[in-house]
């Protein structure tokens, strides 16, 4: 995948999670939690669907990689580059 | 209550808020039963295939975030809709009441197999890998999630859970409501029943595997207590919540009163997991009426549970054969025949389905009695037409579950 299309990836799965919330300006460098109304298990969510969709595995110890989309965008990179 | 009942100890009802197949405020369901409109209509659900059921089409996005409703499970979002409706029909200035001193009693048949089956279905798809099992599914299956997530939606701090009382919840719901009043754990009650059932597949099968699952070619004739041609049970969804507060606290805001809780009862058969008993039953109806100060002859509506299987109508009419023997002005009704089997949520909708006949006078119908079944022919038994009394002042609203649980509630009018 390309750095675009995880972007684009990342966002579906918002778009899943919280449904009530506009993306159209979601700010890459701002952390999440500063934009959207997301809470742990929403954060458990994001890793649960980039398990289900991609079987990409985020350890609990990378959880604070997922903090924004640019931090999340980079840290997945390397992982779905095959994808 | 018998006379001499302390104030404190008597309970009232000042809000009703409901969802059925037919209707989605005690307004419109009142008008469905009295206009003969069933609620069943052709359902599809996974492994069983089509069916029929009884299906609710309310709004959940009226007191939930789209978030809420994707967390939470079907009997959150029906509980918290009844209980938003409930508080606005009670007139109540929600804002200035302590949510502290507010408790929720939630009465349900079962919880928790809808999102284990849905959470099984998924997992099927990862080969039954149980690492993509949902972090969701304790908090949606846990016993107390249909009040909890009522809670949670009103900032509610009092006491919540769920009483698990298989079809008598609905009943068992408002007594445990207006117990937790009378002994001064809470200030204003939100009890009832909610169900998600038809979100199962289980259910379905099991009903079918035993020979009790409903079927016809009209949807709308498919819930039949008491005809001859019954066939079983339609199962259905829905909710009904009350607001439940002490006669003081009613009366010294002015509220709307609907109805007075004047007895109720709970008993086990302790006889047959499934087969009901009739003499526990007809106990039980005796017990309510005794508490309640009441005779037979006092009632003028009785709500049955009867839900369209062939023995446990038959039981039933046995009960109420023995307890109603001498009181010839008593009238039967029942709503299963139009909305199916809401399970949990069964008596609270029932009983609600007849509160308005204390204003209008109008007993409503059984529907679907083409052929009475003698063994059913209850002399008071209104079929297929609506019949106006003369008296309309109580209400006895029998539920009755598997186990062999039975709940008889009485309302009156005050």
């Amino acid at each position: 995948m390309t750095t675009t299309n995880i972007r684009e990836a990342v966002l579906e799965i918002l778009e899943n999670i919280a449904p009530d919330e506009d993306l159209s300006d979601l700010k890459d460098d701002v952390p999440f939690r500063e934009q959207l109304e997301l809470d742990s298990m929403d954060f458990l969510d994001i890793v649960m669907e980039l398990r289900k969709r991609y079987r990409v595995q985020v350890p609990e110890d990378d959880y604070l990689e997922l903090r924004s989309m640019a931090s999340t965008v980079a840290y997945l990179e390397p992982l779905m580059k095959e994808v | 209550m018998v006379a001499g009942t302390p104030d404190s100890h008597r309970i009232v009802i000042t809000g009703i808020g409901l969802t059925a197949p037919n209707g989605n405020s005690p307004k419109e369901f009142r008008e469905s039963l009295l206009a003969g409109r069933s609620g069943v209509t052709p359902y599809e659900i996974r492994y069983v295939g089509a069916t029929l059921a009884g299906v609710c089409r309310f709004d959940e996005l009226k007191y939930q975030k789209k978030k809420d409703v994707r967390r939470g499970t079907r009997a959150g979002s029906v509980g918290i809709y009844c209980a938003h409706e409930a508080i606005a029909d009670s007139g109540i200035d929600w804002d200035r009441i302590d949510k502290a001193q507010v408790g929720i009693y939630v009465g349900v048949t079962e919880h928790g197999n809808v999102e284990t089956e849905n959470e099984i279905y998924e997992l099927k798809g990862f080969d039954y890998d149980t690492k993509f099992w949902s972090h969701h599914h304790n908090p949606r299956t846990v016993a107390n999630n249909p009040a909890g997530e009522i809670s949670l939606n009103l900032g509610i701090t009092g006491p919540h859970y769920t009483i698990g009382a298989a079809c008598a919840a609905g009943n068992a719901g408002l007594i445990q409501g207006a117990q937790m009043l009378r002994l001064g754990e809470v200030d204003l009650a939100l009890a009832g029943g909610v169900s998600e059932s038809i979100h199962t597949f289980g259910i379905f099968a099991s009903f079918k595997s035993q020979g009790a699952l409903a079927s016809h070619a009209d949807p709308t004739k498919a819930s039949r207590p008491f005809d001859a041609r019954r066939n079983g049970i339609v199962v259905a969804e829905g909710g009904c919540m009350y607001v439940l507060q002490r006669h003081a606290d009613a009366k010294a805001r002015g509220a709307r009163i609907y109805g007075e809780i004047a007895g109720h009862h709970l008993n086990s058969d302790a006889s047959d997991f499934v087969l009901p008993n009739p003499e526990r039953q007809a106990e039980c109806i005796e017990r309510a009426l005794q508490k309640a100060g009441l005779s037979p002859a006092d009632i003028d509506i009785v709500s049955t549970h009867a839900t369209g299987t062939s023995s446990g109508d038959i039981q039933e009419c046995l009960a109420l054969r023995r307890v109603f023997e001498h009181a010839p002005r008593t009238l039967f009704n029942n709503a299963k025949s139009f909305i199916g089997h809401a399970m949990g949520a069964a008596g609270a909708l029932e009983l609600a389905g007849n509160l308005a006949a204390f204003d209008d006078r109008v007993c409503h119908a059984t529907i679907n009695v083409d052929e009475l079944d003698p063994a059913c022919a209850l002399p008071g038994l209104v079929t297929n037409q609506p019949r106006e009394m003369a008296r309309a002042c109580t209400v006895l609203n029998n539920s009755f579950g598997m186990l062999g649980i039975n709940s008889v509630l009485i309302v009156k009018k005050i």
